[in-house]
């Protein structure tokens, strides 16, 4: 436990710089941006006067570092500063808008989990038979198939068509479950297409490189039955192959629901950003991307961790 | 001999031949499958386990002795390999048993270790539950008697320490407890017959010391008999009271093993064992072999050693059967009682 | 006395190891080689035989002692000088494979050093390669072959050639014979028997196995744990050992022999060979020598000569009587 502990303090150390460069990135880089947020914030008829006024008013006017500085010195107070078009607080919007594709990415990841880790197993199992190939041809298709595409034919048919499910919108998780999940299905199933087949072409060679090895022999020997050695040992060996895909399929997850979002209409992070750039609102952008960051980050951490309780050689 | 301690304990009189033996394999062939059709890899193997006995089985690597081993307890790749003839344990041909009565027998009536102790374990289960699942495979027995008998039997295989080496993972262990671990495994549900393919190739010549000291004991305590697989003359002498000689595929001598090192009577037997460094005079030209074991794919059509044998006559040109030379050896050489060959002791 | 081919004084080899104080794995040893000589190193896994021997041809620098080639300390050169100094100084491994490129043909391969070396014509350096291969039995069809289409045994000639393209003086053979099977183990120790004579190579000849090194070397030194704890004549190291270590390893070869004609009491030795990081106080084999005593905890015995060329660091050397091989 205490080596965990040490071990988590070690990989915290190695974060920090990895943030603070993503930060400066992220401010380096909307600095690059032609066009003047002043003037925009301004509006079009604006004096030069207003327009020096609001420049002071925001820090625009002041070195890049000392710019830096100060935002990352609120940032790390919890203050992303406000919106330049609404005013409104950014950590709010993005307190509103990222539990809708939190609520997403999570259900297509469980999908994808729920349906990849099955089929890979029977495609382990039954390795070079009718059903492995079936099942290989089915995650060719899910990996090809283009998400947006996907969404739009689940909207067609099951809001358009069936009626079963609400075509856009969302409901927030804490106002109704029942409501929030119902509208986050479709994008969800939508996203999940990519992951099950990730998942499962991922688990069927992890599995069969294990199930060739050496010790699955010795299990052999013992008289295990095949579904204890696949199911047992197969996926306790697969286990952190298996976590790096989940890590990276959530990452994946994130950054696709900016498409699937704006086909479903959804509120969430992917909506927030893209109009925010539009708009050259930079403080929204900002903040949106260092959330982002920091949730991969933290994501990254978290499988690290649990690498360690996986396998017992991981020091 | 008097001082010889490891060879002494349990050797079985000589009404031990007459029982009935435990294990007994028929023309047992192994062919492999090729996009070019099947491949022999083993063929016409026939011996005989009594209860108790110690066999050794040895040959060049590629001769087949893994290959049979893992045919005994049926893990070769079914999808690849087709095994033949037939394989008594008790008078039941394993080879018959159906999937499930087959796993009952593994573990429990026939266990096997493996050359490659790290690679052999689970890496992510400690030592521990590998030997309790064992147990739990065969016996009806909860977790808390799964672990008292996984923490006896490592005790019985000199693990210091067992309670603690219960909870450790493989790679905290050497190579050598590690081969004691994997012993533990194969001997937790006491089985009548271990299977052991080179089980100390992997390991310093006193580690190995210890593991075959530990063998002989174990299986002379508990009546377990060992196929022990290996390509050291030595180990064998110093383990097993027969001893098969296995070349291209084929058993081509069967002897006990006293007599063998004394008056081999195979010239392959024979030329293995004047290959030995250690018995040849100090910087002297070793015997070697000529050529190479023929490929599987080109075995030669009579005695499958006639190439490389230095007694080849056109006789040796047809088919070798195994002949007998006395009541308990046996030889796949038309020439065997014409040849006065050396053995260890010239 | 002419200066010896190579000599070792006070060589310490050491690795870092994080968080403790850095592996002793080769721990202040003196020998020297006679030229024409084949010494035999023998001792357990871990007990630094590689490490010494690659510090023997240079390619792991002593982090305190001396490496001398023919009287000279080959680490003073530099450059170019160090290089050209370096071919006379070949070492092989037991892995047939692991200095094989697997992408070259067998050919290429051998022609490789002397190409490093920028020696010759493209073309006197093919002939020189392919006289090589026929000398070691390779004949002209393996020369366009790849790595993967040889046997182990093959594959050591080919190493064996790679080597002696560039003509050196000595050869470490760091179990080289170890992945062979013993009639193609045969083959090899006569192959590279042949080729001592022929080229006056010296050899330094790395192996745990009993049998191969006392049929091989003139003289044999016993490594454990980083020291030398025997040196001596081959024979007498191998019927009349001086140390305990050396009498355990002896008796804990398997002997192929007839039980009849093994005469002598097997010796089992207890536990494994502790971890060069700690190593124990005093005599490191105290913890699993058999005629250990408190003095061996406190004391660590002196390396010396016990009988003329008989060296062995063991307090009770006078007193034990020791048993020869198992047979
Ligand atoms: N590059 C390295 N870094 C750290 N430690 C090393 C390194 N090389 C060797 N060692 C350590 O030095 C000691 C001696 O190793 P060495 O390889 O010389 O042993 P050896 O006698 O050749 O063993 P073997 O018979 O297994 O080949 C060992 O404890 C080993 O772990
Ligand atoms: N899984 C396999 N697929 C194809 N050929 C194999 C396989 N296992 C063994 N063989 C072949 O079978 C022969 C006997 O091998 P093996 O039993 O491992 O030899 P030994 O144990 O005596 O060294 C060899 O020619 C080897 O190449
Ligand atoms: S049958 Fe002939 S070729 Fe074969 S081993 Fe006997 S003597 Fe040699
Ligand atoms: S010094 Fe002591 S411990 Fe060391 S070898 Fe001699 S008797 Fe054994
Ligand atoms: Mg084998
Ligand atoms: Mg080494």
């Amino acid at each position: 436990m205490n080596r965990r502990w040490r071990m988590l303090g070690e990989r915290l150390s190695q974060v920090i710089p990895v943030i603070v460069l993503a930060t400066i990135i992220v401010f380096g880089l909307l600095q690059l941006v032609p066009g003047d947020p002043a003037m925009t914030l301004a509006g079009e008829q604006a004096t030069d006067e207003r327009i020096a006024e609001i420049r002071h008013l925001y820090g625009f006017d002041k070195p890049f570092l000392v710019q830096y500085g100060t935002w990352l010195g609120h940032a790390a107070q919890g203050d992303l500063s406000r919106s330049l078009l609404s005013g409104e607080r950014v950590v709010t919007l993005i307190g509103q808008s990222f539990p809708h594709t939190l609520t997403i990415v999570v259900l297509a990841l469980l999908i994808s989990l729920l349906v990849g880790v099955p089929l890979g197993i029977l495609a382990a199992m039954r390795a070079h038979t009718r059903a492995d190939t079936a099942i290989s041809a089915l995650s060719s298709v899910g990996v090809a198939i283009p998400n947006f595409w996907l969404a739009m034919i689940l909207v067609t048919y099951f809001a358009l068509g069936l009626g079963w499910l609400p075509a856009t919108g969302a409901t927030p998780l804490g106002e109704s479950v029942v409501g929030s999940l119902r509208h986050a299905i479709l994008p969800a199933l939508a996203l999940a297409a990519g992951g099950i087949a990730e998942l499962t072409r991922q688990l069927r060679s992890a599995l069969l490189e294990v199930l060739s090895s050496q010790y699955m022999r010795t299990l052999r020997a013992k008289g295990l039955s095949e579904t204890a050695m696949i199911c047992k040992h197969g996926l306790k060996n697969v286990g952190v192959n298996l976590l790096t895909v989940i890590g990276l399929l959530f990452n994946r997850l994130l950054g696709a629901t900016v498409v699937v979002e704006a086909v479903f209409a959804i509120p969430g992070m992917g909506s927030l950003i893209v109009r925010a750039a539009i708009n050259k609102d930079f403080p929204v952008v900002q903040g949106v991307v260092l959330s982002m960051v920091l949730v991969v980050v933290a994501t990254n951490l978290l499988i690290d961790m649990l690498y360690s309780v996986l396998d017992p050689r991981v020091k | 001999m008097a001082s010889d301690t490891s060879k002494q304990q349990g050797r079985p009189g000589p009404e031990m031949g007459h029982r009935p033996p435990l294990l007994s394999v028929r023309e047992l062939g192994v062919a492999l499958q090729t996009r070019g059709g099947n491949l022999q890899l083993t063929q016409n193997i026939s011996f005989e386990v009594g209860a108790g006995e110690r066999v050794g089985i040895v040959g060049e690597s590629g001769c087949g002795k893994t290959v049979t081993g893992l045919a005994l307890l049926r893990l070769l790749p079914a999808r690849s390999m087709q095994v033949s003839g037939k394989i008594l344990l008790d008078g039941t041909d394993l080879l018959r048993l159906p999937g499930r009565q087959m796993r009952a027998i593994r573990g429990r009536q026939v266990a096997m270790i493996f050359q490659e102790p790290m690679s052999a374990l689970d890496p992510v289960f400690t030592i521990g539950q590998q030997i309790g699942e064992a147990i739990r495979a065969h016996f009806p027995v909860g977790a808390r008697e799964a672990r008292e008998r996984a923490v006896d039997v490592l005790d019985r295989v000199g693990i210091p320490l067992p309670q603690r080496r219960h909870d450790e993972y493989p790679h905290q262990l050497s190579g050598g407890m590690r081969q004691r671990a994997m012993i533990a495994i194969a001997l937790a549900c006491q089985p009548r017959l271990l299977i052991a393919d080179e089980p100390t190739t992997a390991l310093d010549v006193t580690i190995q010391a210890q593991i075959i000291e530990l063998l002989v004991k174990l299986s002379s305590e508990a009546g377990t008999a060992l196929l022990f697989i290996t390509h050291d003359l030595g180990v064998v002498a110093e383990t097993c009271e027969r001893v098969l000689t296995m070349y291209a595929g084929q058993v081509v001598e069967d002897a006990p093993v006293e007599d063998v090192l004394v008056r081999p009577r195979h010239p392959y037997t024979s030329a293995l064992m004047r290959s030995l460094p250690n018995l040849s005079v100090p910087k002297s030209v070793l015997p070697s072999i000529p050529g190479r074991v023929p490929n599987a794919l080109a075995m030669p059509a009579g005695c499958r050693f006639a190439p490389r044998c230095a007694h080849a006559r056109p006789a040796c040109g047809r088919a070798q059967d195994a002949l007998p030379v006395g009541a308990d050896h046996r030889v796949r050489c038309a020439r065997f009682d014409e040849l006065e060959l050396p053995g260890t002791a010239a | 006395m002419s200066v010896p081919l190579l000599q070792a004084e006070d060589v310490l080899v050491q690795f870092p190891a994080p968080g403790q104080a850095p592996i002793r794995a080769v721990d202040r040893v003196s020998f020297s080689v006679a030229a024409n000589e084949t010494f035999g190193v023998i001792g357990e896994s871990g007990s630094g035989k590689s490490t010494l021997g690659r510090a023997l041809v240079c390619l792991n620098r002593p982090d305190a002692g001396r490496i001398l080639h023919d009287g000279a300390d080959p680490f003073a050169l530099t450059g170019r000088a160090f290089r050209a100094h370096r071919r006379n100084y070949q070492i092989i491994f037991q892995d047939p494979n692991a200095a094989l490129n697997p992408r070259m043909t067998i050919l290429d391969s051998v022609c490789e050093p002397l190409e490093i070396l920028g020696e010759a014509t493209a073309a006197a350096r093919r002939d020189r390669a392919r006289a090589m291969m026929d000398r070691v039995g390779l004949s002209g069809s393996y020369a366009g072959r790849y790595p993967h289409e040889l046997s182990g045994g093959q594959k050591q000639r080919v190493n064996i050639a790679r080597a002696l393209t560039v003509r050196p003086k000595l050869m470490v053979c760091d179990e080289v014979v170890a992945a062979l099977d013993v009639s193609i183990q045969a083959e090899v120790l006569n192959l590279l028997a042949e080729l001592q004579g022929e080229f006056g190579l010296t050899f330094v000849f790395i192996t745990h196995d009993l049998g191969v090194v006392s049929h091989v070397s003139d003289r044999i030194a016993v490594m454990y744990l980083g020291k030398i704890v025997e040196l001596g004549p081959a024979a007498r190291v191998r019927h009349a050992p001086l140390h305990p270590y050396t009498e355990a390893l002896l008796s804990a070869e398997p002997s192929a022999l007839p039980a009849a004609m093994r005469t002598r009491e097997r010796i089992v030795l207890h536990g494994e060979i502790p971890s060069p990081a700690d190593p124990p106080s005093g005599c490191r084999f105290r913890t699993r020598c058999r005629f250990a005593e408190p003095r061996c905890a406190v004391d660590a015995p002196a390396f010396r000569e016990v009988q003329p060329g008989h060296f062995a660091a063991c307090h009770f050397v006078d007193q034990l009587t020791l048993q020869g091989p198992a047979s």
